[in-house]
């Protein structure tokens, strides 16, 4: 038989997030804790499907009217709707004026890829691969794959994560979006930076915007942790709705894994947000044709689950709850851990743990302390230092931050 | 000024603009058969039991919401890659061959596209039968490999210009891609005899083509899962390691739950990481990991044996309803008094059936008789229904006469 097509085809590393808990099931200690992927769990480390969730679920199970028919290429309308009214407030001028479109989406990650493909079809011209993508220092290490699959061959990092001071380096970001060339387009994290946790202030947002407004830079928001962030979803879309004020136009990819816990059924939508109705319009006409050659229209089940719970008061309200159950846990977890290591006198400064935001923490470990941390005590970590707060628990919290102490103090 | 000033507006979907129409009609007789969905015999969609049985089964296990692998729920990609080739290939029990789930029809045949366009760097022709689905030029397109033809529908006997798809086929440059319809052939409904496919896939392997099989009616087409798959398996016999598209649209009514999968049959296991692992290279940066719901629906019925059986049942009905359909219109159109040979309507299979009629019949068609179908007179033969297939019939008579 002749030589296959495909035997030239490499070996693709594993992705190190999903390696990380593929490692850590594999391990039979008894004291191993995982604090690699990016989901929450609850204080005896299990999964939470949300009440709220499993009520809707239910309600949907016996609604015997409804079926399994295509939704539109751009998603279920109610969902839509609702899901872009979230992000931008109830009371947007944007909303108002009737100026944004929404596009259901594969998660975020779905939503970031369309808004990605549209813009290098038509953002700066037509077809214009050399425009600029800039994304922060750290970042998602899957942003740059969506925007290199989508076709941009210019792809550079704004300063973002000062290691140094363990901060928000906002000089560097600034220096850096002043000498971006005109219209480039700048991915910014709306809240909880992943992995950082760092958040640029209100201010510091309004520094940020002036610059960006000046230089003609596209905003490209992703907004993963509306609500689990703080706990308030009007707060952690400050950001998006100062630009919206501003009159940018922009982008906002959501995405409903993490606050409505519904990882799997991949929900998402992205935002439009144009200069008015007939720009929308056609910028969603466009969408739609890149929607129907990627996935031709989107699951409905995540999708519905979604649009009941927002378009109900009495469930939206107990949604409000649970995502104020999940963010104010992990508050408690981060000042736990931040006192424990205070207490033990880990070298260093562990303000950090609590200043920082959302599900992720950078803890400052060097790559050789995250070996010693799997190896030795059996705790996942990203190579980065990152650490995801969702997976400490009162029981594990003592071990956790005994272990830190001894990878600090020992290794260096 | 806005960013977006020189952006065109994207032009209508066409199918989309047919259903638009018709929902705007306010004639009661109006029917639709622009729709790519079954309808019962009272136009009304059709949720299956088996797949009511799952989701109860689902509903009351209570399962949690995390994240599928990438490459999807393994059960049903498992049993997935087992349907199409069947328990007893060597293929499939041999394991070379990597099963990945994805975004339906559309999703599946996509990461398809994108795989070869990164890793098949002997052509970047991509050759479709004239016709083929409107959505294959574009993703294949936007998948940036280009896109040929060859002969495929004779528009003089509404059937396979046989003798030109083989003359065109010989000629494609070795190593270059070809598209295939499983069964069911979109949008004509005019599928290969065993003997033909038999041929094709000789002169496939001869011109050492890289076979692509678009499934998304297996077991839709005659009612039977094994005989509409009897291609795939087929060339997978003759040493032709082929790629194939699935859907469980049609099949098991999952439309908007997006249940697909994509399958690349391998030299071998070793073979067959590789190309997974690189799959998933491309599927993290378009949406990270798929969907459950549809997979799971999907797995439950194909992993459990009365469910199972039950789908092959339901399948079959479906199967049947839609021959049925096709036999009244043609009797209906000879009671009209038509004297075209509408043959063609029986002889075609599956959901589809390209009419013969002309554009300008269509336009009548729908003006006048408030009969909605696509420009190239294709019919969605799941929109007729016992109730409905005189008046079609009657309405073509009308336009044909």
């Amino acid at each position: 038989m002749a030589a296959s097509i495909f035997a030239a085809v490499p070996r693709a590393p594993p992705v190190a997030v999903f390696k990380l808990t593929a490692d850590f099931r594999e391990d039979g200690d008894a004291r191993k804790v995982n604090l690699g992927v990016g989901a929450y769990r609850t204080d005896e480390g299990q999964p939470w499907v949300l009440p709220v969730v499993k009520k809707v679920e239910q309600m949907i199970a016996n609604d015997n009217s409804l079926n399994h028919e295509y939704l539109p290429i751009l998603g279920l309308p109610e969902f839509r709707a609702n899901a872009s009214r979230i992000a931008l407030g109830d009371d947007s001028p944007a909303i108002k004026e009737n100026r944004i479109g929404s596009v259901q989406s594969l998660g975020g990650t779905g939503a970031l890829r369309i808004g990605a493909e549209f813009l290098r079809r038509w953002y700066n011209g037509n077809n214009n691969t050399a425009t600029p993508v800039y994304i922060s220092a750290p970042s998602w290490e899957n942003h740059n794959s969506v925007f290199v699959d989508a076709g941009f061959k210019d792809i550079r990092t704004y300063h973002y994560w000062d290691a140094a001071k363990r901060g928000l380096d906002l000089q560097g970001l600034l220096d850096d979006m002043e000498k971006a060339p005109e219209f480039s387009i700048f991915i910014l994290h709306a809240c909880a930076h992943n992995p950082t946790g760092t958040d640029p202030t209100p201010d510091q947002w309004k520094q940020i915007a002036a610059v960006m407004k000046r230089r003609f830079l596209f905003p490209f928001f992703d907004s993963a942790y509306q609500g689990f962030a703080s706990g308030s979803l009007d707060k952690d879309a400050w950001a998006v709705r100062y630009f919206v004020s501003e009159g940018f136009e922009l982008f906002c990819a959501q995405s409903f894994s993490k606050n409505f816990g519904l990882y799997n059924e991949r929900v998402g939508n992205l935002t439009v947000v144009g200069k008015d109705a007939d720009n929308v319009q056609r910028v969603l006409s466009q969408m739609e044709k890149i929607v129907r050659t990627t996935w031709s229209n989107p699951p409905s089940q995540g999708a519905r689950i979604v649009a009941t719970t927002l378009s109900s008061p009495q469930l939206f309200a107990e949604w409000y709850d649970n995502v104020k159950t999940m963010a104010d846990r992990v508050l408690l977890m981060r000042s736990e851990l931040r006192s424990r290591l205070e207490s033990l006198g880990t070298p260093g400064t562990w303000n950090h743990i609590t200043e920082q935001i959302g599900m992720f923490s950078f803890t400052g470990l060097n790559p050789k302390q995250v070996e010693y941390m799997i190896k030795e005590k059996h705790i996942y970590l990203m190579a980065s230092g990152r650490i995801n707060m969702c997976g400490l628990t009162t029981k594990n919290l003592d071990y956790v931050a005994k272990s830190i102490h001894e990878a600090v103090t020992k290794i260096q | 000024s806005s960013w977006w000033s020189h952006v065109e507006m994207g032009p209508p979907d066409p199918i989309l603009g047919v259903t638009e129409a018709f929902k705007r009609d306010t004639n009661s007789k109006k029917m639709n058969l622009g729709v790519g969905a079954y309808r019962d015999d009272n136009g009304k969609p059709y949720v299956l039991s088996c797949v009511r049985k799952a989701e109860a089964m689902i509903a009351s296990k209570k399962m949690d919401k995390e994240y599928l692998p990438i490459a999807g729920l393994a059960d049903f990609t498992r049993a997935s890659a087992e349907l199409a080739l069947g328990e007893n290939s060597e293929a499939f029990k041999s394991g070379r061959y990597v099963t990945v789930q994805g975004i339906s029809g559309t999703g599946s045949l996509r990461i398809g596209a994108n795989f070869l366009q990164r890793f098949f760097k002997s052509s970047r022709d991509v050759y479709l039968p004239k016709p083929s689905w409107g959505n294959h030029t574009p993703i294949f397109r936007d998948a940036g490999l280009q896109l040929q033809a060859y002969r495929y529908y004779d528009p003089k006997t509404c059937s396979l210009d046989f003798s030109g798809a083989m003359d065109d086929i010989s000629k494609i440059p070795e190593k270059s891609i070809i598209l295939l319809h499983a069964c069911a052939h979109n949008p004509t409904g005019v599928d290969p005899r065993q003997e033909q496919w038999k041929e094709l896939a000789a002169v496939v392997k001869k011109q050492n083509l890289l076979v692509y099989f678009d499934m998304a009616y297996q077991g839709f087409a005659s009612g039977d899962i094994n005989r509409d798959a009897w291609a795939v398996r087929y060339f997978i016999e003759q040493g032709i390691n082929i790629v194939l598209s699935q859907s469980y649209a049609k099949n098991m009514g999952l439309y908007g739950e997006r249940a697909g999968a994509f399958t690349v049959i391998c030299s071998d296991t070793e073979e067959a990481k590789r190309v997974e692992s690189q799959l998933k290279i491309l599927i993290r940066p378009m949406y990270s990991n798929p969907p459950l719901n549809g997979a799971r629906i999907a797995s439950i019925i194909l992993n459990t044996p009365d469910l199972r059986k039950e789908w092959l049942m339901e399948v079959k009905g479906m199967a049947d309803r839609i021959i049925s359909m096709r036999t009244q219109l043609v009797s209906n159109l000879k009671k009209e008094g038509s004297s075209h040979n509408w043959q063609h309507i029986t002889d075609q299979i599956g959901m589809f059936c390209f009419t013969g009629l002309k554009p300008e019949q269509v336009e009548r068609l729908i003006k006048e008789f408030s009969i909605y179908m696509t420009k190239d007179g294709r019919i969605s033969v799941a929109g007729v229904t016992s109730g409905n297939v005189g008046y079609l019939a009657h309405a073509i008579h009308q336009v044909t006469k």
